[in-house]
């Protein structure tokens, strides 16, 4: 069974849950950029949760199906069709044989998300079937999809497709501060200059990819300007460079670098990092480890809860 | 030592203030320790000059479980010494086209272009760590006096392979990138294939040498791959 390429999108990718035990080589953990969304498109088609889908940023694609499949689309509203049906997002469909999935732009957030019952089907690279578009493999060759791209559909669904409660996803579109915690170079940082850092609303600029989102606004210094001996970057940090505007983070980031970092984002709000646009604002709250840790216990004890019983 | 929370998923332990061959050393005993247990909390280490960053799921563990284990292995002295560096030799194609800037970091220098050549390539390098991107390999140990800042404007496309300097380090571009570090040759040998069983030519801890060798050479070494 195979899914053809009509049109690309314009930044559609392969994702999973990412590459990780690699960090050594240099080598990010890629993955999707809003692995909550994937999970979720992944397990209302009966997929193993980190299963590999499609990653669409913006615009998304026109995929044609030889045989008939089970889809399902999560993350940012999107409007797509088939024919003139419209799709309803988070939801298992079945879209007919040699039916054209339209995928248009996404509305109320950055990237949306399509999993196919099966899982998408490349070659694994390290462990993982996520694209790294700095080291140009995993995924499609390494890169974006192309006009003419034929990807090939798995036999990896471990489950049936299942159903979301009415309403369970409202908590996702929750707006608010991104929530961090103090960096591993907090202490570079005056309490004045990180207060105005969180005091601060930032808006998200054009260089915003998914290595890292640029922020446009209040510049931030550290008490001095001191060289930091080049170290480990966490995932979701925010680092102050030279030019005083912070940079968050995020997947396709470096595993390394020399920059301090101020702040991170806790690991239950990395998803919503994965749906800022260019242009969006932002700001940022901080929490206590503790509060860092009970948010995702919660998250994840949230997503066992949204289903319908089968 | 002393470890701090990076994020709610890492733990950073740092085992020495400045940069030396023995704080690296021994981040890396830290590092090989960690990686044999083969550990399933833990996702990624990322070893830097003077620190380990520990990354974990914050979904089955902690900072203080975390901390207890580096702790231990610390206090264990790691399982022994260091284990034997590997050496690992890269031809090198100097100045010519492949290092455009060789001409640059001479006059830098104050010294003969050949003399650049000499030292760059006499010069035994540690490999630190891994980092940046996939395969670029931090060398610790060239020779102070080839220290240059990098380019004003970095270059748009520098070729895999491409031998740099950017203020005292030196170090390899893995893939094509954009970059701003001063060129003075290029390797024919992949130092970076993501496919491979080892996808990276060097690891952390390996011992290099760059070896000197001619455009003939080069190009038959580049058909090899």
């Amino acid at each position: 069974m195979r899914v053809r390429v009509l049109k690309a999108g314009l930044a559609t990718t392969v994702q999973d849950g990412g590459r990780f035990g690699c960090a050594h080589l240099g080598i990010s953990p890629c993955g999707a950029a809003d692995l909550l969304s994937l999970r979720i498109a992944n397990l209302l088609v009966g997929n193993g949760e980190y299963a590999a889908a499609l990653e669409m940023t913006l615009l998304g694609p026109a995929l044609e199906f030889e045989r008939s499949a089970t889809v399902a689309l999560a993350g940012a509203a999107c409007d797509c069709k088939v024919g003139q049906y419209r799709v309803p997002q988070n939801a298992a469909v079945e879209v007919p044989a040699g039916a054209v999935l339209q995928c248009g732009s996404t509305t109320d957030g950055a990237r949306a998300y399509v999993a196919i019952r099966g899982g998408i089907e490349v070659p694994m690279v390290m462990g993982s079937a996520a694209t790294d578009l700095r080291g140009e493999f995993g995924g499609v060759e390494g890169r974006r999809l192309r006009e003419g791209d034929v990807l090939n559909l798995g036999a990896r669904a471990n489950g049936r497709p299942r159903r979301l409660r009415s309403g369970a996803l409202g908590e996702l579109r929750k707006a608010g501060p991104i929530r961090v915690t103090r960096g591993a170079q907090g202490d570079w940082f005056d309490d004045d200059e990180y207060a105005k850092f969180l005091a601060s609303l930032y808006v998200v600029s054009e260089k915003a990819d998914r290595a890292g989102l640029r922020l446009q606004g209040e510049a931030i210094a550290p008490r001095e300007r001191r060289q930091l001996l080049t170290d480990g970057i966490p995932l979701g940090a925010v680092q102050v460079p030279q030019d005083e505007q912070p940079i968050v983070l995020f997947v396709d980031q470096q595993t390394t670098g020399g920059y301090p970092k101020i702040a991170n984002v806790i690991a239950a709000d990395m998803h919503r990092l994965g749906q800022l646009r260019p242009r969006d604002a932002v700001g940022f709250a901080e929490v206590t480890m503790p509060e860092a840790v009970r948010a995702l216990r919660e998250q994840e004890q949230w997503l066992k809860e949204i289903w319908l019983e089968a | 030592m002393e470890m701090i929370a990076a994020s709610d998923s890492s733990l950073l332990v740092t085992l020495g203030e400045a940069m030396s061959r023995e704080t690296t050393a021994a981040v890396l005993r830290l590092f090989r320790a960690l990686q044999a247990r083969g550990d399933e909390r833990i996702r990624n280490l990322h070893p830097g000059y003077v620190s380990l960053l520990v990354d974990f799921d914050p979904r089955v563990t902690g900072h203080k479980e975390m901390g207890a284990l580096v702790t231990s292995l610390v206090s264990a002295d790691f399982v022994g010494a260091d284990t034997e560096a590997r050496m690992v030799e890269i031809p090198v194609c100097y100045g010519g086209e492949f290092g455009p800037d060789v001409a640059d970091v001479a006059v830098h220098a104050g010294m003969a272009e050949e003399e650049v050549v000499r030292l760059h390539s006499e010069a035994l390098y540690d490999v630190c760590f891994l980092g940046f991107t996939g395969g670029f390999a931090y060398l610790g140990g060239m020779p102070p006096e080839l220290s240059m800042p990098r380019l004003a404007t970095p270059r748009h496309r520098v070729e895999a392979g491409s031998v740099g300097i950017a203020g005292g380090q030196t170090g390899i571009y893995p893939s094509v990138t954009p970059g701003g570090w001063r060129l003075i040759g290029r390797t024919p040998l992949r130092i970076f294939d993501a496919k491979a069983a080892r996808p990276t030519r060097v690891l952390p801890g390996d011992r290099v040498r760059f070896v000197t060798i001619k455009r003939a050479e080069y190009e038959r070494l580049a058909v090899r791959g």
